[in-house]
């Protein structure tokens, strides 16, 4: 299931004619088979800029973010892959400085216009961040918050509901015995995993992944890759990564980003063996970033 | 795990997003109402004691000292003014030396050890004791065994006030100092008395002049613990002892003398207190945005 | 040469350590001494200091009740007041204006601690007095707040301007400054990264501020809430102004006039002659000393307590 690396060189060569990796992806791929344009867009951008104060960050980014699929983002540090993906719940309206220009489509409605409801959106578009982030309440009080927020619900279906979130997030065996212990007790791969099932509890239909796994060592990461691999049947899921082999093993689609534009947009098993752009490859195979 | 298919089966009922929304417009309303009172009575304040206080000035407000009664029509807060200044120099001269040093022993000796935790809570337990108390213990141990009120006994209450603000604050400037200049200071081969008071201290000179400054500029406010320890006088301070001297009577000072004029019914007392009230509040507020303004420059490690 | 260093470090050593027990040598002094010399009430009067209401030394009377009574209920009034309206003001200058604005409004607000006491009880006299004995406590009287217990004015009400209630609005503003500073600071050491996450679950600014920001402050702004309250048991001049000075009975309505203990001691130590008047003075002295120490040591300790059981930093 996990990508492997193959032709790994076994002796210095000069750059020029170093064999680049060739990352085997696993064959469920369904990017592979598939057609891209017939498949339903959960979220479609068109021409989206944006601004930190008077300095452009993301030039015309035109992308569709397939339903159920996991569409990776990859590219150098400072491209613009978060900035990008934060448009989407536009949590950067917490920023003065921050604007975005253009279109992003998500359920028939533009969700940077200024009629959208930022609430409901950010109940439909989950996000989950770099740094682990429970909130300083129990563990249980942590999923259940957002249950409590939008819904109305009796005290069992609440208690329902926290422990299936927490079983989807293959957690609940670890702390069912810790349900009322605050939530940064846990260690940091536990808390990432927390913070995913307080996300899905809420019942969102995109899960948006910042770079999820940079904070966590690799025991945890892999049990949160496994994870996103079960999670995609249920949700849309666009993960941002500078980690090449994560986006590999997990993802249906990849999007090469490179200063604030993308670059190239395609099924993993194609980006990673047969891109079609030059930056493409000389990314993949490390000539840079 | 059917009660995990279940679960997803009926859509939960929805929360009204627009009463949430009217919510947190209204709390918002709220912040906005508070800060602009807080603001308002602020200004207000200053308004008042300037507006009121303003027609007092003059030259021989600055010159004069109290009037003793109501027919010398002339007068001034002049011996008041330096009653407060000798009063609370010399309370500054006991507690900043010893505050200083004390909040050295608590951010460089004594650090994280029992006795300097125990230290630390006692500074924080007696900077809540209220003034008034504090004046009634000068009182008893100054000016009951003496037989006589003094301007020495208001110094020291001013001084016990002062204390562990000088002692705290210290403690928490010094523990904004890198530790890498303490060890550099070490490195060098120097003793730790001249690490601590050249090296470290040195660094943190600016916020330790604000930390004593902002600390003398409060207790020269202060009346409660000078109501019975120093009282007033309407005279000038005639030297260090004797009726009117510094140890051996009341010295005129000017919280006081306010507590007494704004008391009388005489509307040209009257105006003296708020001419006071206005040197006052030009003192504390110009010293805390002086302080203000230069320690934000002066920050240089 | 090498003597003298030899001998700076211990004399440093020492005097440092000295000045810093002398800090505990003054607390126990101070104890001691209130002790010492309210010994002949304590020892003459017994509890009736605690149980009877009235202070009149004339008729040989010193009841400290009245006088616990007024403490308390001003301190409440006040608190009442200045917490949430400290806390709106924080939420404003963390959450909800440029940093710029944000610092000169805090300025200002900071600025209000450093107006003396008796300027507070001056500007309280001259102008909050009349605007609710003339224009606040009438138009209450419409209303049906008008009638409430504690609000209906009783057999000692003199006009309602000074009073309880007048001493409370003051010293609330007297502790606003030092609770909104102590707030403000603690809420914006909440992580940047758990406010977008609150904020990325749908929340809106009030809802992160109190389900989140707040439970991550908590400890920090209750310990400065504690701190305020001892603040305004043992504030002094402003109430002495505004209180109203009435030593023998207990208030019926807040709008009633009454006293404090620190300013009962304030305004009758002076004129006290008789031996057992001063002494009952110092011994009401030494309970509001006692009781300021006693908030004190319940803020810190309450503070490492909470500190522990949420999980959130302070």
């Amino acid at each position: 299931m996990v990508g492997t690396i193959v032709d790994e060189p076994t002796q210095m060569q000069s750059p020029a004619t170093v064999v680049p990796p060739r990352l085997e992806v696993a064959e469920d791929r369904r990017g592979a088979g598939e057609d891209f344009a017939a498949l339903p867009n959960e979220i479609a951008v068109r021409g989206l800029d944006f601004f930190y104060g008077k300095e452009q960050a993301l030039f015309a980014n035109t992308i569709d973010i397939k339903k159920n699929r996991v569409t990776a983002v990859i590219g150098p540090s400072g491209c613009g892959k978060s900035t990008h993906i934060r448009a989407y719940n536009r949590i950067f309206n917490l920023y003065r400085d921050q604007k975005a220009k253009g279109e992003i489509l998500f359920d028939g409605a533009n969700v940077l216009s200024s009629q959208t409801d930022l609430l409901d959106l950010r109940r439909r578009i989950g996000m989950i961040f770099q740094k682990p982030s429970p909130f300083p309440m129990t563990v249980f009080d942590n999923v259940a918050y957002g249950l409590r927020q939008h819904y109305r619900l009796s005290r069992s279906d609440l208690s329902n509901r926290v422990e299936d979130a927490l079983k989807r997030s293959a957690i609940w065996d670890e702390v069912k015995h810790k349900l009322g212990e605050p939530g940064n007790a846990l260690s940091g791969g536990q808390q990432q995993r927390l913070c995913i099932a307080r996300a899905i509890a809420a019942e969102p239909d995109v899960l948006l992944m910042d770079e999820p796994c940079s904070a966590i060592d690799p025991v945890g990461t892999a049990k949160i890759e496994e994870l996103i691999l079960t999670l995609k049947s249920k949700y849309t899921i666009v993960l941002v990564t500078h980690n090449m082999q994560q986006a590999a093993r997990v993802s249906d689609y990849t999007a090469f980003f490179f200063q604030g534009r993308i670059v190239e947009l395609g099924p993993t098993t194609k980006i990673f063996s047969n891109p079609a752009e030059k930056q493409t490859e000389e990314y993949i195979t490390g000539r840079f970033g | 795990m059917s009660a995990v298919a279940d679960v997803r089966v009926a859509p939960p009922r929805r929360r009204s997003v627009a009463r949430r929304k009217a919510t947190d417009l209204v709390i918002k309303g709220f912040s906005w109402i508070g800060a602009w009172f807080g603001i308002a009575v602020m200004g207000f304040i200053v308004y008042e004691v300037v507006r009121r206080g303003a027609g007092a000035l003059s030259v021989a407000f600055f010159t004069q000292p109290t009037p003793q009664d109501v027919t010398s029509n002339a007068g001034g807060v002049a011996n008041a003014i330096v009653g407060t200044i000798v009063i609370t120099g010399v309370a500054a001269l006991i507690a900043i030396p010893m505050g200083f040093l004390g909040g050295v022993y608590l951010a460089e000796l004594g650090r994280n050890g029992r006795i300097a935790t125990g230290v630390r809570m006692i500074a924080n337990v007696v900077m809540g004791v209220p003034s008034i108390i504090v004046g009634v213990f000068a009182f008893a141990i100054i000016v009951k065994p003496l037989h006589h009120y003094s301007g020495f006994a208001g110094s020291v209450a001013l001084a016990f006030i002062m204390l562990p603000v000088m002692a705290r604050t210290t403690e928490d400037i010094l523990n904004l100092v890198p530790n890498e200049l303490r060890e550099s200071g070490l490195a060098m081969g120097a003793p730790r008395w001249r690490v601590t008071l050249g090296v470290v201290c040195k660094a943190a000179r600016g916020g330790l002049i604000t930390g004593a400054s902002l600390a003398v500029v409060r207790v020269a406010g202060e009346t409660a613990p000078l109501l019975f320890t120093v009282l007033s006088s309407p005279y000038w301070m005639t030297g260090l002892f004797g009726p009117g001297g510094f140890f051996g009577g009341p010295v005129a000072n000017l919280t006081k003398t306010i507590y007494d004029f704004s008391g009388s019914p005489y509307p040209q007392w009257q105006e003296l207190a708020w001419g006071g009230a206005l040197v006052i509040i030009v003192a504390v507020l110009g010293m805390n945005i002086l302080v203000r303004l230069l320690f934000q420059r002066g920050k240089q490690w | 040469m090498i003597r003298s260093v030899r001998l700076g470090d211990p004399i440093f050593r020492v005097l440092a350590t000295a000045c810093g027990l002398a800090l505990a040598v003054a607390m126990f002094g101070l104890a001691g001494v209130l002790v010492y010399n309210s010994w002949p009430a304590i020892s003459g009067l017994g509890t009736s200091v605690l149980t009877t209401v009235a202070w009149s030394p004339v008729d040989h009377q010193y009841g400290a009740l009245a006088a616990l009574a007024g403490t308390f209920l001003s301190t409440l009034v006040a608190m009442v007041i200045a917490v949430p309206l400290a806390l709106v003001i924080a939420l404003l200058l963390v959450e909800l204006v440029h940093p710029a604005v944000a610092r000169v409004v805090g300025t200002a607000i900071e600025m209000l601690a450093a107006i003396p006491s008796i300027i507070f009880g001056m500007v309280g006299i001259f102008v909050i007095v009349p605007f609710i004995q003339d224009k606040l406590v009438p138009w209450l009287m419409t209303t049906p707040l008008g009638s409430l217990p504690g609000i209906k004015p009783g057999a000692q009400f003199q006009g309602g301007g000074l009073s309880i209630f007048t001493a409370g609005v003051v010293l609330a503003f007297m502790v606003l400054p030092y609770i909104t500073a102590v707030s403000r600071d603690v809420l914006k050491m909440v992580p940047q990264v758990t406010k977008e996450a609150g904020y990325g679950m749908g929340s809106t600014t009030w809802e992160v501020m109190h389900k989140i920001s707040l439970r991550y402050a908590n400890s920090g702004i209750v310990g400065a809430v504690f701190i305020g309250l001892g603040r305004a048991l043992g504030e002094t001049m402003a109430v002495a102004f505004l209180i109203g000075s009435l030593f023998t009975s207990l208030p019926h309505s807040l709008f009633d006039p009454g006293t404090s203990i620190a300013s009962l001691i304030a305004l009758t130590f002076s004129e006290a002659t008789d031996k057992i008047q001063v002494s009952a003075l110092i011994e009401l002295g030494l309970i509001l000393f006692l009781i300021t120490v006693v908030f004190q040591i319940l803020a810190q300790a309450w503070l490492r307590r909470v500190q522990r059981s949420t999980g959130g930093r302070a």
